[in-house]
């Protein structure tokens, strides 16, 4: 097992290696090369040329590269332009933001996606499992950019029952810890200030979490469905267990495999993919960073960020693969 | 006395061809059509993207209105912008143009932005996936590092990055949405070409001295096809709402005139206490559009794959 993990952690490294690559060649093929970038509107040819002899963007592409990997080791990723702040230091304070919403959008996801494929499952061929797979399809055919639209203009404009901007209300002081807002609210143990960062979590929660609730009704159903049909289950009835017992111990553990893989799936994918939804909902965190990031031109941000999120995309996907093992003892990691 | 004539060995690389080819290839084509046509998912997601290509084609024919057109902007308020009425059945938007003509010609953009994103994106993935479900080796192990590193970026960032590079525009949201298809169909391809290495009819062509080339060219790529359409049209569900997505994000055409779906969604965001139906128009076309691809591309699964049939 120790030995699966070490290994796994390994082939990160050509990853990691390929993707700075990437992403060097990324920043040298921006428009107007990366002192434009740097500059803005500012650009004046003399400008241009000191800030490429300043930053060494005029020596040599292998000295470039070696610098820059040196930096790269270090976790230097230098300062972004726009936000004139340390880049890790942005992350640090960023990424706790994105792992909120994608825990309160898995929550929302698995808490309703998963009874929801196992009641489908079991009424096969009734109207309940047809209207349940119909909505399914459409949960993953809406684009997250409208769907949180429509929640704003719903529980917001109309009705004006929960927030849509941000983490926390603007007046309301919270001293920051961990940078987790629900964290730091226990810690400072501020009733209020839990209750509100819940509060701000929940339309973005429910916008981020449909289409991974979507995918996870359908997958649990699909799974269940087919241990229903395995030979043990009919021996389990056969004795004459309680259907409680069998759905429980039989059913649901052996097809869990499939549906932890999605789950992994989607969660690694919410905290990187989660771009839309933060920008909808002015959420300070990693994904509005890079889309901002990417549309600002601010290239240190955006190495960094890539290369944490894939560092962390990679980190979720073997801990998916370690629960294989816990889960089903059948399975060895090799 | 035939057996002297003839040797029992009779198979020449034409036969295997044929028993490869139109014994399995046919059957399951014409089954897997058989089953798509009688699957009321895929007749509704079929005429969804019927109606889709219809309306994308015929745009200027169909649309009451030039989506340009801002001759009804002295109706604009800032805090009244007319709904749907009996001259405008989609209302107006909020610089005074017919909201319904900008769906129909935004479903132009949509149709070609995903079709032709696709097709790049499923070519380049296969010719990939092709050299390396054909090479194996290096050339394998090289191709499926690559596909590690792509994949170890969430598409939609991957896509943002490169739009970022091109700058706005059209083409740039199609090279953005095409590049993070690569490694799936490439993955997808060698798998299945993998897959279809391991069967009998590929050891019996080896066997009678069908040369490599003609072997993986003829007989394994051209049966490890199917699970490529499968993913080609979910895909195509996908690449029709990252390409709005680009666009909502600010990285669409240049030009604010062009009717993106995306891209109206961005501008109504400012509007929509005044204006919800300028929100609701364009996304509900976005996701019945989506909807049409996914229903199809399911029963194109249900159909193609052995597993499900029953």
């Amino acid at each position: 097992m120790i030995k699966f993990i070490v290994r796994r952690l390994l082939l990160l490294i050509p990853i990691l290696f390929g993707l700075s690559l990437l992403l060097f060649i990324w920043v040298r093929a921006l428009p107007g090369g990366p002192a434009t970038a740097l500059l803005g509107e500012k650009a004046t040819p003399a400008r241009i040329a000191e800030v490429n002899r300043s930053y060494g963007f005029d020596r040599p592409l292998l000295t470039q590269y070696l610098t820059y990997m040196k930096k790269v080791v270090r976790l230097d990723f230098g300062q972004s332009i726009a936000l004139r702040r340390d880049v890790t230091d942005e992350i640090i304070r960023r990424f706790p933001a994105t792992v909120e919403l994608a825990g309160a959008a898995m929550l929302f996801a698995v808490g309703i996606g998963i009874p929801l494929g196992l009641m489908a499952a079991k009424r096969e061929r009734t109207w309940f499992d047809y209207s349940a797979v119909t909505a399914s399809l459409i949960g993953v055919s809406i684009p997250v950019f409208f769907l949180a639209q429509i929640l704003k203009y719903i529980f917001a404009l109309k009705f004006s029952l929960l927030p849509t901007i941000g983490r926390l209300t603007t007046t309301r002081h919270l001293t920051e810890h961990t940078h987790f807002n629900i964290l730091d609210s226990i810690i400072e143990w501020d009733s209020g200030a839990l209750w509100d960062s819940i509060k701000h979590l929940i339309l973005p929660g429910i916008a981020l979490g449909t289409i991974p609730l979507a995918i996870i009704a359908r997958i649990t159903r699909a799974s269940v469905l087919e241990v229903l049909n395995e030979d043990y289950v009919r021996t389990a009835r056969a004795k004459g267990l309680r259907t409680r017992a069998i759905s429980r111990g039989h059913v649901l553990r052996n097809a869990l495999l499939p549906i932890i893989t999605v789950i992994g799936l989607q969660t690694g994918l919410l905290l990187s993919g989660a771009v839309l939804t933060e920008q909808v909902f002015t959420w300070n965190g990693m994904g509005s960073l890079l889309a901002d990031g990417v549309i600002k031109k601010d290239y240190p941000v955006i190495q960094g960020g890539v290369m944490f999120l894939a560092v962390v995309f990679v980190l979720v996907n073997l801990l998916v693969d370690v629960l294989y093992a816990v889960i089903d003892p059948r399975i060895r990691v090799s | 006395m035939r057996l002297s004539r003839r040797p029992v060995v009779v198979m020449t690389e034409g036969d295997v061809d044929d028993m490869a080819e139109i014994a399995p290839r046919n059957s399951l084509g014409r089954e897997g059509w058989r089953r798509i046509r009688r699957n009321p998912l895929a007749v509704v997601g079929g005429g969804v993207i019927l109606f889709f290509i219809i309306v994308a084609v015929f745009a200027p024919l169909i649309a009451p209105y030039n989506p340009l057109d801002k001759s009804w902007f002295d109706q604009i308020r800032p805090t009244s912008i007319p709904g749907p009425s009996g001259s405008h059945w989609f209302g107006l938007d909020a610089a005074g143009r017919d909201e319904l003509s900008r769906i129909i010609f935004g479903a132009r953009a949509s149709l070609i932005i995903g079709v032709v994103s696709l097709l790049i994106g499923a070519f380049l993935g296969a010719s990939l996936g092709l050299l390396a479900g054909a090479f194996g080796g290096w050339v394998d192990s090289l191709i499926m590092r690559i596909t590690d590193i792509m994949l170890s970026v969430p598409g939609l960032l991957l896509a943002l990055s490169i739009a970022a590079v091109i700058g706005q525009s059209q083409t740039s949201i199609i090279v953005a949405v095409a590049v993070p298809n690569i490694p799936l169909f490439a993955r997808l391809l060698r798998g299945s070409m993998l897959g279809e290495r391991q069967k009998d009819y590929v050891a019996s062509a080896e066997s009678v001295g069908v040369r490599r080339r003609s072997l993986v060219m003829r007989h394994v790529f051209p049966n490890s096809l199917a699970p490529m359409l499968v993913q080609a049209s979910l895909a195509l569900s996908t690449a029709i709402i990252d390409a709005a997505a680009l666009s909502f994000l600010g990285l669409g055409s240049a030009d604010p005139g062009v009717a993106e779906w995306g891209r109206m969604l961005t501008d109504t965001t400012r509007y929509l206490r005044v204006a919800p139906h300028l929100a609701i128009f364009p996304g509900v076309a976005i996701m019945i559009t989506a909807l049409g691809f996914n229903l199809f591309g399911e029963a194109v699964r249900e159909a193609l794959d052995p597993k499900l049939r029953r």
